[in-house]
Protein backbone atom coordinates (compact mmCIF):
# COMPACT_ATOMS: atom_id res chain seq x y z
CA UNK A 1 0.00 0.00 0.00
CA UNK A 2 2.82 2.38 0.87
CA UNK A 3 4.48 1.72 -2.48
CA UNK A 4 1.20 2.47 -4.26
CA UNK A 5 0.76 5.75 -2.40
CA UNK A 6 4.36 6.67 -3.25
CA UNK A 7 3.77 6.01 -6.93
CA UNK A 8 0.55 8.03 -6.99
CA UNK A 9 2.27 10.90 -5.23
CA UNK A 10 5.14 10.83 -7.71
CA UNK A 11 2.98 10.53 -10.79
CA UNK A 12 -0.75 9.95 -10.51
CA UNK A 13 -0.98 9.95 -14.30
CA UNK A 14 1.15 6.81 -14.69
CA UNK A 15 -0.83 4.31 -16.77
CA UNK A 16 -2.50 1.78 -14.51
CA UNK A 17 -1.06 -1.15 -16.48
CA UNK A 18 2.45 0.11 -15.79
CA UNK A 19 1.68 0.79 -12.16
CA UNK A 20 0.30 -2.73 -11.78
CA UNK A 21 3.46 -4.18 -13.26
CA UNK A 22 5.65 -2.21 -10.89
CA UNK A 23 3.64 -3.35 -7.90
CA UNK A 24 3.32 -6.92 -9.10
CA UNK A 25 -0.49 -6.73 -9.09
CA UNK A 26 -3.02 -7.17 -11.86
CA UNK A 27 -4.79 -4.10 -13.17
CA UNK A 28 -8.18 -5.04 -11.70
CA UNK A 29 -6.74 -5.44 -8.21
CA UNK A 30 -4.95 -2.14 -8.55
CA UNK A 31 -8.03 -0.27 -9.77
CA UNK A 32 -10.05 -1.71 -6.93
CA UNK A 33 -7.45 -0.65 -4.36
CA UNK A 34 -7.26 2.88 -5.72
CA UNK A 35 -11.06 3.18 -5.86
CA UNK A 36 -11.17 2.08 -2.22
CA UNK A 37 -8.56 4.67 -1.21
CA UNK A 38 -10.61 7.32 -2.99
CA UNK A 39 -13.89 6.36 -1.41
CA UNK A 40 -12.26 6.11 2.03
CA UNK A 41 -11.03 9.67 1.58
CA UNK A 42 -7.37 8.65 1.84
CA UNK A 43 -6.85 10.06 -1.63
CA UNK A 44 -8.49 13.49 -1.75
CA UNK A 45 -7.64 14.38 -5.32
CA UNK A 46 -4.97 14.65 -8.02
CA UNK A 47 -3.24 17.89 -9.01
CA UNK A 48 -0.56 19.15 -11.35
CA UNK A 49 2.58 20.71 -9.88
CA UNK A 50 3.13 23.99 -11.71
CA UNK A 51 6.49 25.65 -12.06
CA UNK A 52 5.61 29.26 -11.30
CA UNK A 53 8.94 30.41 -12.64
CA UNK A 54 7.81 29.28 -16.06
CA UNK A 55 4.09 29.93 -15.87
CA UNK A 56 4.06 33.54 -14.87
CA UNK A 57 0.78 35.07 -13.82
CA UNK A 58 -0.02 37.95 -11.52
CA UNK A 59 -1.00 35.43 -8.90
CA UNK A 60 0.70 35.83 -5.58
CA UNK A 61 1.23 33.29 -2.87
CA UNK A 62 1.64 34.21 0.76
CA UNK A 63 2.40 32.22 3.85
CA UNK A 64 0.53 33.74 6.78
CA UNK A 65 1.15 33.09 10.44
CA UNK A 66 -2.04 33.52 12.42
CA UNK A 67 -2.33 33.81 16.17
CA UNK A 68 -5.80 32.98 17.45
CA UNK A 69 -7.65 32.72 20.73
CA UNK A 70 -8.92 29.18 21.16
CA UNK A 71 -12.52 28.66 22.21
CA UNK A 72 -13.78 27.01 25.37
CA UNK A 73 -15.52 24.28 23.35
CA UNK A 74 -13.66 22.94 20.35
CA UNK A 75 -10.29 24.67 20.77
CA UNK A 76 -8.89 25.76 17.43
CA UNK A 77 -11.05 23.59 15.21
CA UNK A 78 -14.04 25.80 14.55
CA UNK A 79 -12.03 28.93 13.87
CA UNK A 80 -9.49 27.05 11.78
CA UNK A 81 -12.17 25.55 9.57
CA UNK A 82 -13.82 28.94 9.26
CA UNK A 83 -10.56 30.36 7.92
CA UNK A 84 -9.91 27.34 5.73
CA UNK A 85 -13.22 27.80 3.94
CA UNK A 86 -12.09 31.01 2.21
CA UNK A 87 -11.28 30.15 -1.36
CA UNK A 88 -8.02 32.12 -1.18
CA UNK A 89 -6.75 29.66 1.43
CA UNK A 90 -4.96 26.76 -0.27
CA UNK A 91 -3.70 25.04 2.88
CA UNK A 92 -4.27 25.55 6.56
CA UNK A 93 -2.32 23.86 9.35
CA UNK A 94 -2.40 24.01 13.12
CA UNK A 95 1.22 24.26 14.21
CA UNK A 96 3.22 24.35 17.40
CA UNK A 97 5.39 27.35 18.27
CA UNK A 98 4.96 31.09 18.40
CA UNK A 99 1.69 31.17 16.45
CA UNK A 100 -1.20 28.78 15.93
CA UNK A 101 -2.24 28.52 12.30
CA UNK A 102 -0.03 28.49 9.25
CA UNK A 103 -2.05 29.23 6.16
CA UNK A 104 -1.03 29.40 2.53
CA UNK A 105 -3.01 31.90 0.54
CA UNK A 106 -3.17 32.35 -3.19
CA UNK A 107 -4.69 35.50 -4.63
CA UNK A 108 -5.06 36.99 -8.10
CA UNK A 109 -2.70 39.85 -7.28
CA UNK A 110 -0.99 41.63 -4.43
CA UNK A 111 -3.92 43.97 -3.81
CA UNK A 112 -6.36 41.13 -3.38
CA UNK A 113 -4.02 39.25 -1.09
CA UNK A 114 -3.67 42.31 1.07
CA UNK A 115 -7.43 42.81 1.04
CA UNK A 116 -7.97 39.23 2.16
CA UNK A 117 -5.70 39.73 5.16
CA UNK A 118 -7.00 43.15 6.11
CA UNK A 119 -10.71 42.61 5.50
CA UNK A 120 -11.37 38.94 6.03
CA UNK A 121 -8.71 37.36 8.17
CA UNK A 122 -7.80 40.12 10.64
CA UNK A 123 -11.39 41.06 11.27
CA UNK A 124 -12.31 37.67 12.69
CA UNK A 125 -12.79 38.12 16.44
CA UNK A 126 -10.59 35.22 17.49
CA UNK A 127 -7.66 36.35 15.33
CA UNK A 128 -5.20 38.20 17.53
CA UNK A 129 -2.41 38.85 15.05
CA UNK A 130 -1.13 37.92 11.59
CA UNK A 131 2.24 38.03 9.84
CA UNK A 132 2.20 37.77 6.06
CA UNK A 133 5.18 36.52 4.00
CA UNK A 134 4.95 36.76 0.23
CA UNK A 135 6.63 34.14 -1.89
CA UNK A 136 9.45 35.50 -4.00
CA UNK A 137 10.88 32.40 -5.66
CA UNK A 138 10.28 28.66 -5.55
CA UNK A 139 13.10 26.17 -5.24
CA UNK A 140 11.15 23.02 -4.44
CA UNK A 141 7.47 22.25 -4.50
CA UNK A 142 5.66 19.09 -3.40
CA UNK A 143 8.89 17.16 -3.52
CA UNK A 144 9.70 18.35 -7.05
CA UNK A 145 12.75 20.53 -7.63
CA UNK A 146 12.44 23.51 -9.90
CA UNK A 147 16.17 23.72 -10.35
CA UNK A 148 17.12 20.22 -11.36
CA UNK A 149 20.50 18.69 -10.78
CA UNK A 150 22.18 17.81 -14.02
CA UNK A 151 22.22 14.11 -14.76
CA UNK A 152 25.62 12.73 -13.99
CA UNK A 153 27.61 11.05 -16.68
CA UNK A 154 27.84 7.35 -16.16
CA UNK A 155 29.90 4.95 -18.21
CA UNK A 156 27.73 3.33 -20.88
CA UNK A 157 28.65 -0.17 -19.71
CA UNK A 158 30.37 -0.97 -16.46
CA UNK A 159 31.01 -4.14 -14.48
CA UNK B 1 61.69 -1.41 -28.92
CA UNK B 2 58.70 -3.19 -27.52
CA UNK B 3 58.46 -3.31 -23.76
CA UNK B 4 58.10 -6.75 -22.30
CA UNK B 5 55.03 -7.14 -20.12
CA UNK B 6 55.15 -9.59 -17.22
CA UNK B 7 53.76 -12.91 -18.38
CA UNK B 8 51.07 -13.33 -15.77
CA UNK B 9 49.73 -9.87 -16.65
CA UNK B 10 50.08 -10.34 -20.40
CA UNK B 11 48.14 -13.59 -20.25
CA UNK B 12 45.09 -12.10 -18.58
CA UNK B 13 42.46 -11.74 -21.30
CA UNK B 14 40.87 -8.36 -21.94
CA UNK B 15 37.67 -7.84 -20.03
CA UNK B 16 34.58 -8.89 -22.00
CA UNK B 17 32.83 -5.86 -20.60
CA UNK B 18 35.50 -3.53 -21.86
CA UNK B 19 35.19 -4.94 -25.40
CA UNK B 20 31.51 -4.38 -25.29
CA UNK B 21 31.86 -0.93 -23.78
CA UNK B 22 33.93 0.17 -26.75
CA UNK B 23 31.26 -0.93 -29.22
CA UNK B 24 28.60 0.92 -27.23
CA UNK B 25 30.79 4.03 -26.99
CA UNK B 26 31.10 4.17 -30.77
CA UNK B 27 27.30 4.38 -31.19
CA UNK B 28 25.00 7.21 -30.24
CA UNK B 29 21.54 7.15 -28.69
CA UNK B 30 21.93 3.82 -26.92
CA UNK B 31 19.79 2.92 -23.93
CA UNK B 32 22.04 1.07 -21.58
CA UNK B 33 20.99 -1.67 -19.23
CA UNK B 34 24.67 -2.49 -18.96
CA UNK B 35 25.57 -0.24 -16.08
CA UNK B 36 26.70 -1.75 -12.80
CA UNK B 37 26.12 1.29 -10.63
CA UNK B 38 23.08 3.06 -9.18
CA UNK B 39 21.49 5.75 -11.33
CA UNK B 40 20.86 7.79 -8.18
CA UNK B 41 23.25 10.50 -7.16
CA UNK B 42 24.58 10.02 -3.62
CA UNK B 43 21.84 11.10 -1.17
CA UNK B 44 22.07 14.81 -0.46
CA UNK B 45 22.70 14.57 3.28
CA UNK B 46 25.81 12.50 2.56
CA UNK B 47 27.11 14.90 -0.07
CA UNK B 48 26.36 17.78 2.25
CA UNK B 49 28.35 16.21 5.05
CA UNK B 50 31.31 15.82 2.69
CA UNK B 51 31.04 19.47 1.63
CA UNK B 52 30.99 20.51 5.28
CA UNK B 53 34.10 18.45 5.96
CA UNK B 54 35.86 20.05 2.98
CA UNK B 55 34.88 23.51 4.18
CA UNK B 56 36.61 22.76 7.44
CA UNK B 57 39.74 21.90 5.52
CA UNK B 58 39.72 18.14 6.04
CA UNK B 59 41.96 17.28 3.14
CA UNK B 60 44.91 15.35 4.54
CA UNK B 61 46.00 11.73 4.81
CA UNK B 62 44.24 9.55 7.34
CA UNK B 63 45.52 6.66 9.40
CA UNK B 64 46.41 3.73 7.15
CA UNK B 65 43.51 1.72 8.49
CA UNK B 66 41.13 4.63 7.90
CA UNK B 67 39.69 7.34 10.15
CA UNK B 68 39.15 5.92 13.66
CA UNK B 69 35.73 7.59 13.71
CA UNK B 70 34.77 5.82 10.46
CA UNK B 71 36.02 2.47 11.75
CA UNK B 72 33.77 2.88 14.77
CA UNK B 73 30.83 3.64 12.48
CA UNK B 74 31.67 0.55 10.43
CA UNK B 75 31.90 -1.57 13.55
CA UNK B 76 28.46 -0.37 14.72
CA UNK B 77 26.92 -0.77 11.28
CA UNK B 78 28.23 -4.28 10.80
CA UNK B 79 26.96 -5.26 14.23
CA UNK B 80 23.52 -3.76 13.56
CA UNK B 81 23.05 -5.25 10.11
CA UNK B 82 25.01 -8.47 10.12
CA UNK B 83 25.20 -9.37 13.81
CA UNK B 84 29.00 -9.41 13.53
CA UNK B 85 31.36 -7.84 16.05
CA UNK B 86 34.70 -6.44 14.96
CA UNK B 87 37.11 -4.34 17.00
CA UNK B 88 37.41 -0.95 15.33
CA UNK B 89 41.09 -0.61 16.36
CA UNK B 90 42.48 -3.85 14.99
CA UNK B 91 39.94 -5.73 12.89
CA UNK B 92 38.71 -3.19 10.32
CA UNK B 93 40.52 -1.69 7.32
CA UNK B 94 39.05 1.02 5.10
CA UNK B 95 39.95 0.43 1.46
CA UNK B 96 39.50 2.06 -1.93
CA UNK B 97 36.35 0.14 -2.79
CA UNK B 98 35.75 -3.55 -2.12
CA UNK B 99 37.94 -4.36 -5.12
CA UNK B 100 41.04 -3.12 -3.33
CA UNK B 101 40.14 -4.97 -0.13
CA UNK B 102 39.69 -8.16 -2.12
CA UNK B 103 43.05 -7.69 -3.77
CA UNK B 104 44.72 -7.02 -0.41
CA UNK B 105 43.21 -10.14 1.12
CA UNK B 106 44.32 -12.33 -1.78
CA UNK B 107 47.84 -10.90 -1.77
CA UNK B 108 48.09 -11.32 1.99
CA UNK B 109 46.90 -14.93 1.90
CA UNK B 110 48.30 -16.60 -1.20
CA UNK B 111 51.61 -18.22 -1.90
CA UNK B 112 52.30 -18.85 -5.61
CA UNK B 113 50.24 -21.80 -6.78
CA UNK B 114 47.68 -21.68 -3.99
CA UNK B 115 44.19 -22.31 -5.28
CA UNK B 116 41.20 -20.04 -4.87
CA UNK B 117 37.73 -21.42 -5.43
CA UNK B 118 35.08 -18.99 -6.63
CA UNK B 119 31.66 -19.31 -8.22
CA UNK B 120 30.82 -18.37 -11.80
CA UNK B 121 29.08 -16.40 -13.27
CA UNK B 122 30.67 -13.76 -11.11
CA UNK B 123 31.99 -10.24 -10.97
CA UNK B 124 34.59 -9.68 -13.67
CA UNK B 125 37.55 -8.95 -11.42
CA UNK B 126 37.60 -12.16 -9.39
CA UNK B 127 39.64 -14.45 -11.62
CA UNK B 128 42.15 -11.73 -12.69
CA UNK B 129 42.66 -10.66 -9.06
CA UNK B 130 43.52 -14.22 -8.12
CA UNK B 131 45.97 -14.52 -10.99
CA UNK B 132 47.58 -11.15 -10.16
CA UNK B 133 48.15 -12.48 -6.64
CA UNK B 134 49.94 -15.47 -8.17
CA UNK B 135 47.11 -17.76 -7.18
CA UNK B 136 45.31 -20.35 -9.29
CA UNK B 137 41.67 -19.54 -10.05
CA UNK B 138 39.32 -22.52 -9.71
CA UNK B 139 35.81 -21.73 -10.90
CA UNK B 140 32.79 -23.63 -9.64
CA UNK B 141 29.83 -23.30 -11.98
CA UNK B 142 26.48 -22.34 -10.51
CA UNK B 143 23.33 -23.28 -12.37
CA UNK B 144 20.22 -21.53 -13.60
CA UNK B 145 17.98 -24.19 -12.08
CA UNK B 146 19.41 -23.40 -8.62
CA UNK B 147 18.85 -19.71 -9.20
CA UNK B 148 22.66 -19.54 -9.46
CA UNK B 149 23.06 -20.24 -5.74
CA UNK B 150 26.18 -22.11 -4.71
CA UNK B 151 25.98 -25.76 -3.66
CA UNK B 152 28.22 -26.97 -0.85
CA UNK B 153 28.81 -30.26 -2.69
CA UNK B 154 30.18 -28.39 -5.73
CA UNK B 155 32.58 -26.47 -3.51
CA UNK B 156 33.75 -29.70 -1.90
CA UNK B 157 34.35 -31.34 -5.30
CA UNK B 158 36.64 -28.47 -6.32
CA UNK B 159 38.88 -28.82 -3.26
CA UNK B 160 42.45 -30.09 -3.71
CA UNK B 161 45.41 -30.12 -1.29
CA UNK B 162 46.38 -26.68 -2.70
CA UNK B 163 42.97 -25.09 -1.97
CA UNK B 164 43.37 -22.16 0.34
CA UNK B 165 40.55 -19.67 -0.18
CA UNK B 166 36.86 -19.64 -1.13
CA UNK B 167 35.57 -16.39 -2.64
CA UNK B 168 31.87 -15.67 -2.49
CA UNK B 169 29.56 -12.86 -3.56
CA UNK B 170 25.89 -13.05 -2.54
CA UNK B 171 23.67 -11.36 -3.65
CA UNK B 172 25.62 -11.91 -6.85
CA UNK B 173 26.55 -9.58 -9.64
CA UNK B 174 25.50 -10.55 -12.40
CA UNK B 175 22.87 -13.15 -11.52
CA UNK B 176 21.10 -11.62 -8.51
CA UNK B 177 21.49 -14.99 -6.75
CA UNK B 178 21.09 -15.16 -2.98
CA UNK B 179 21.87 -17.96 -0.50
CA UNK B 180 19.58 -19.80 1.88
CA UNK B 181 21.05 -19.98 5.41
CA UNK B 182 20.99 -23.81 5.51
CA UNK B 183 23.10 -24.14 2.36
CA UNK B 184 25.40 -21.43 3.67
CA UNK B 185 25.84 -23.47 6.82
CA UNK B 186 26.83 -26.51 4.76
CA UNK B 187 29.38 -24.44 2.84
CA UNK B 188 30.72 -23.15 6.15
CA UNK B 189 31.15 -26.72 7.35
CA UNK B 190 33.09 -27.59 4.19
CA UNK B 191 35.37 -24.60 4.76
CA UNK B 192 36.04 -25.61 8.35
CA UNK B 193 36.67 -29.20 7.37
CA UNK B 194 39.18 -28.28 4.66
CA UNK B 195 40.63 -25.28 6.44
CA UNK B 196 39.66 -22.71 3.81
CA UNK B 197 39.66 -18.96 4.36
CA UNK B 198 36.50 -17.33 3.03
CA UNK B 199 36.45 -13.94 1.30
CA UNK B 200 32.84 -12.88 1.26
CA UNK B 201 31.93 -9.83 -0.81
CA UNK B 202 28.55 -8.72 0.51
CA UNK B 203 28.33 -5.41 -1.33
CA UNK B 204 24.68 -5.94 -2.39
CA UNK B 205 23.43 -7.17 0.97
CA UNK B 206 21.15 -4.16 1.59
CA UNK B 207 19.55 -4.42 -1.85
CA UNK B 208 17.13 -7.24 -0.96
CA UNK B 209 13.53 -7.74 -2.03
CA UNK B 210 10.35 -9.50 -0.95
CA UNK B 211 11.06 -8.74 2.69
CA UNK B 212 14.13 -11.01 2.59
CA UNK B 213 16.91 -10.82 5.16
CA UNK B 214 20.61 -11.32 4.60
CA UNK B 215 22.81 -13.81 6.43
CA UNK B 216 26.56 -13.52 6.31
CA UNK B 217 28.60 -16.70 6.23
CA UNK B 218 30.82 -15.05 8.86
CA UNK B 219 28.04 -15.65 11.41
CA UNK B 220 28.13 -19.44 10.93
CA UNK B 221 29.84 -21.60 13.56
CA UNK B 222 33.66 -21.37 13.56
CA UNK B 223 33.59 -18.99 10.61
CA UNK B 224 34.43 -15.60 12.07
CA UNK B 225 38.06 -16.59 12.60
CA UNK B 226 38.45 -17.73 8.97
CA UNK B 227 36.38 -15.11 7.16
CA UNK B 228 37.22 -11.79 5.57
CA UNK B 229 33.95 -9.87 5.50
CA UNK B 230 34.01 -7.35 2.64
CA UNK B 231 31.55 -4.59 2.19
CA UNK B 232 31.40 -1.04 0.88
CA UNK B 233 29.31 2.03 0.32
CA UNK B 234 29.10 1.96 -3.47
CA UNK B 235 25.89 0.12 -4.14
CA UNK B 236 23.48 0.54 -1.23
CA UNK B 237 24.38 4.18 -0.65
CA UNK B 238 24.88 5.05 -4.33
CA UNK B 239 28.48 6.09 -3.66
CA UNK B 240 30.44 4.37 -6.43
CA UNK B 241 32.67 7.34 -7.25
CA UNK B 242 33.70 7.92 -3.63
CA UNK B 243 35.59 4.63 -3.68
CA UNK B 244 35.08 3.50 -0.10
CA UNK B 245 35.01 -0.14 0.91
CA UNK B 246 36.12 -2.01 3.98
CA UNK B 247 37.37 -5.35 5.19
CA UNK B 248 36.61 -6.91 8.59
CA UNK B 249 38.75 -9.85 9.63
CA UNK B 250 40.87 -11.23 12.47
CA UNK B 251 43.55 -8.76 13.57
CA UNK B 252 46.62 -10.60 12.24
CA UNK B 253 45.14 -10.77 8.74
CA UNK B 254 44.07 -7.10 8.84
CA UNK B 255 47.64 -6.29 9.92
CA UNK B 256 49.03 -8.17 6.90
CA UNK B 257 46.56 -6.50 4.54
CA UNK B 258 47.44 -3.13 6.03
CA UNK B 259 51.10 -3.70 5.22
CA UNK B 260 50.25 -3.93 1.50
CA UNK B 261 47.68 -1.15 1.66
CA UNK B 262 50.05 1.31 3.35
CA UNK B 263 52.77 0.89 0.75
CA UNK B 264 50.49 0.74 -2.28
CA UNK B 265 47.71 3.18 -1.43
CA UNK B 266 48.55 4.78 1.94
CA UNK B 267 44.90 5.46 2.73
CA UNK B 268 41.48 5.86 1.15
CA UNK B 269 40.64 9.48 0.31
CA UNK B 270 39.53 11.42 3.37
CA UNK B 271 36.60 13.05 1.53
CA UNK B 272 35.10 9.66 0.87
CA UNK B 273 35.76 8.56 4.42
CA UNK B 274 34.02 11.62 5.87
CA UNK B 275 31.04 11.01 3.59
CA UNK B 276 30.99 7.35 4.60
CA UNK B 277 30.61 8.25 8.29
CA UNK B 278 27.45 10.21 7.53
CA UNK B 279 26.17 7.42 5.27
CA UNK B 280 26.65 4.62 7.78
CA UNK B 281 25.39 6.60 10.78
CA UNK B 282 22.38 8.28 9.20
CA UNK B 283 21.82 6.85 5.74
CA UNK B 284 19.35 4.09 6.39
CA UNK B 285 16.28 5.98 5.19
CA UNK B 286 17.99 6.87 1.95
CA UNK B 287 19.02 3.26 1.42
CA UNK B 288 15.48 2.08 2.06
CA UNK B 289 14.04 4.61 -0.38
CA UNK B 290 16.35 3.45 -3.16
CA UNK B 291 15.74 -0.19 -2.29
CA UNK B 292 12.02 0.28 -2.70
CA UNK B 293 12.51 1.93 -6.05
CA UNK B 294 14.70 -0.97 -7.19
CA UNK B 295 12.04 -3.44 -6.10
CA UNK B 296 9.40 -1.75 -8.28
CA UNK B 297 11.74 -1.76 -11.24
CA UNK B 298 12.62 -5.39 -10.64
CA UNK B 299 8.94 -6.32 -10.77
CA UNK B 300 8.53 -4.39 -13.99
CA UNK B 301 11.61 -5.69 -15.79
CA UNK B 302 11.03 -9.31 -14.76
CA UNK B 303 7.44 -9.42 -16.01
CA UNK B 304 8.39 -7.57 -19.19
CA UNK B 305 11.16 -10.06 -19.99
CA UNK B 306 8.94 -13.06 -19.30
CA UNK B 307 6.18 -11.56 -21.44
CA UNK B 308 8.54 -11.27 -24.40
CA UNK B 309 9.49 -14.92 -24.06
CA UNK B 310 12.83 -14.60 -22.22
CA UNK B 311 12.58 -16.79 -19.12
CA UNK B 312 13.64 -14.65 -16.21
CA UNK B 313 13.75 -15.55 -12.54
CA UNK B 314 12.81 -12.82 -10.13
CA UNK B 315 16.02 -12.12 -8.20
CA UNK B 316 15.75 -11.59 -4.44
CA UNK B 317 18.69 -9.21 -4.33
CA UNK B 318 21.08 -6.91 -6.27
CA UNK B 319 19.95 -4.72 -9.14
CA UNK B 320 20.45 -7.22 -11.93
CA UNK B 321 18.28 -9.69 -13.75
CA UNK B 322 19.91 -12.48 -15.71
CA UNK B 323 17.31 -13.68 -18.23
CA UNK B 324 17.74 -16.92 -20.18
CA UNK B 325 17.96 -15.97 -23.87
CA UNK B 326 18.39 -19.49 -25.29
CA UNK B 327 14.88 -19.35 -26.81
CA UNK B 328 16.25 -16.74 -29.24
CA UNK B 329 18.53 -19.35 -30.78
CA UNK B 330 21.46 -16.94 -30.39
CA UNK B 331 24.52 -17.04 -28.19
CA UNK B 332 24.81 -14.42 -25.46
CA UNK B 333 27.28 -12.42 -27.45
CA UNK B 334 25.28 -12.58 -30.71
CA UNK B 335 22.12 -11.63 -28.84
CA UNK B 336 23.78 -8.65 -27.17
CA UNK B 337 25.49 -7.40 -30.33
CA UNK B 338 22.40 -7.73 -32.49
CA UNK B 339 20.21 -6.10 -29.88
CA UNK B 340 22.69 -3.26 -29.72
CA UNK B 341 22.96 -2.76 -33.46
CA UNK B 342 19.32 -3.37 -34.34
CA UNK B 343 17.57 -1.76 -31.38
CA UNK B 344 20.25 0.32 -29.67
CA UNK B 345 19.80 -1.34 -26.31
CA UNK B 346 22.92 -2.39 -24.43
CA UNK B 347 22.88 -5.47 -22.20
CA UNK B 348 25.97 -7.40 -21.15
CA UNK B 349 26.54 -10.93 -22.54
CA UNK B 350 26.46 -13.46 -19.72
CA UNK B 351 29.81 -14.84 -20.89
CA UNK B 352 31.52 -11.63 -19.76
CA UNK B 353 31.06 -13.11 -16.26
CA UNK B 354 32.45 -16.54 -17.07
CA UNK B 355 31.53 -19.39 -19.41
CA UNK B 356 28.61 -20.44 -17.18
CA UNK B 357 26.91 -17.21 -18.21
CA UNK B 358 26.36 -18.52 -21.76
CA UNK B 359 22.68 -18.45 -22.68
CA UNK B 360 22.06 -15.43 -20.47
CA UNK B 361 22.47 -11.67 -20.58
CA UNK B 362 22.73 -9.27 -17.67
CA UNK B 363 20.24 -6.41 -17.55
CA UNK B 364 20.76 -3.83 -14.85
CA UNK B 365 17.71 -2.09 -13.44
CA UNK B 366 19.81 0.60 -11.83
CA UNK B 367 18.49 2.75 -14.64
CA UNK B 368 15.66 5.29 -14.63
CA UNK B 369 12.18 3.79 -15.17
CA UNK B 370 11.68 5.84 -18.34
CA UNK B 371 14.76 4.23 -19.86
CA UNK B 372 13.80 0.76 -18.70
CA UNK B 373 10.38 1.13 -20.31
CA UNK B 374 11.81 2.10 -23.68
CA UNK B 375 14.44 -0.64 -23.45
CA UNK B 376 11.77 -3.25 -22.74
CA UNK B 377 9.68 -2.10 -25.70
CA UNK B 378 12.67 -2.31 -28.00
CA UNK B 379 13.74 -5.71 -26.65
CA UNK B 380 10.23 -7.01 -27.09
CA UNK B 381 10.24 -5.91 -30.74
CA UNK B 382 13.64 -7.54 -31.16
CA UNK B 383 12.41 -10.87 -29.77
CA UNK B 384 9.27 -10.75 -31.93
CA UNK B 385 11.38 -10.11 -35.04
CA UNK B 386 13.67 -13.03 -34.17
CA UNK B 387 10.69 -15.36 -33.96
CA UNK B 388 9.14 -14.07 -37.23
Amino acid sequence: MEALIDLLQQNALMPRAEMAKLLDLNVDELNKTIAQLESDGVILGYQAIINREKWETDKVTAVIEVKITPERDGGFDRIASRIAKFEEVQSCYLVSGGYDLLIIVEAANLRQAAAFVAEKLSTIDAVQATATHFRLKTYKENGAFHLMESATERLAVSP
Amino acid sequence: MSIRIAEHVRDIPRSGIRDFFEVVQSMGDVISLGIGEPDFATPWHIREAAIYALERGRTGYTSNLGLPRLRRSISDYVQRHFALRYDSHTEILVSVGVSEALDLALRALLNPGDEVIYHEPCYVSYAPSIVLSRGVAKAVQTRGEDGFSLRAEDVEKAITPRSRVLMMNFPTNPTGATMEPDELEKIAAVCVKHDLVVLTDEIYSEVLFDGGTHTSIATMPSMRERTVFLHGLSKAFAMTGWRIGFACAPADLIEAMMKIHQYAILCAPIMGQDAAIEALDRGENSVEKMRREYELRRNFITSSLNEMGLACRKPHGSFYVFPDIKSSGLTSREFSLRLLHEKKVAVVPGTAFGPAGEGHVRCSFATAMEQIKIAMERMSEFCAELRA
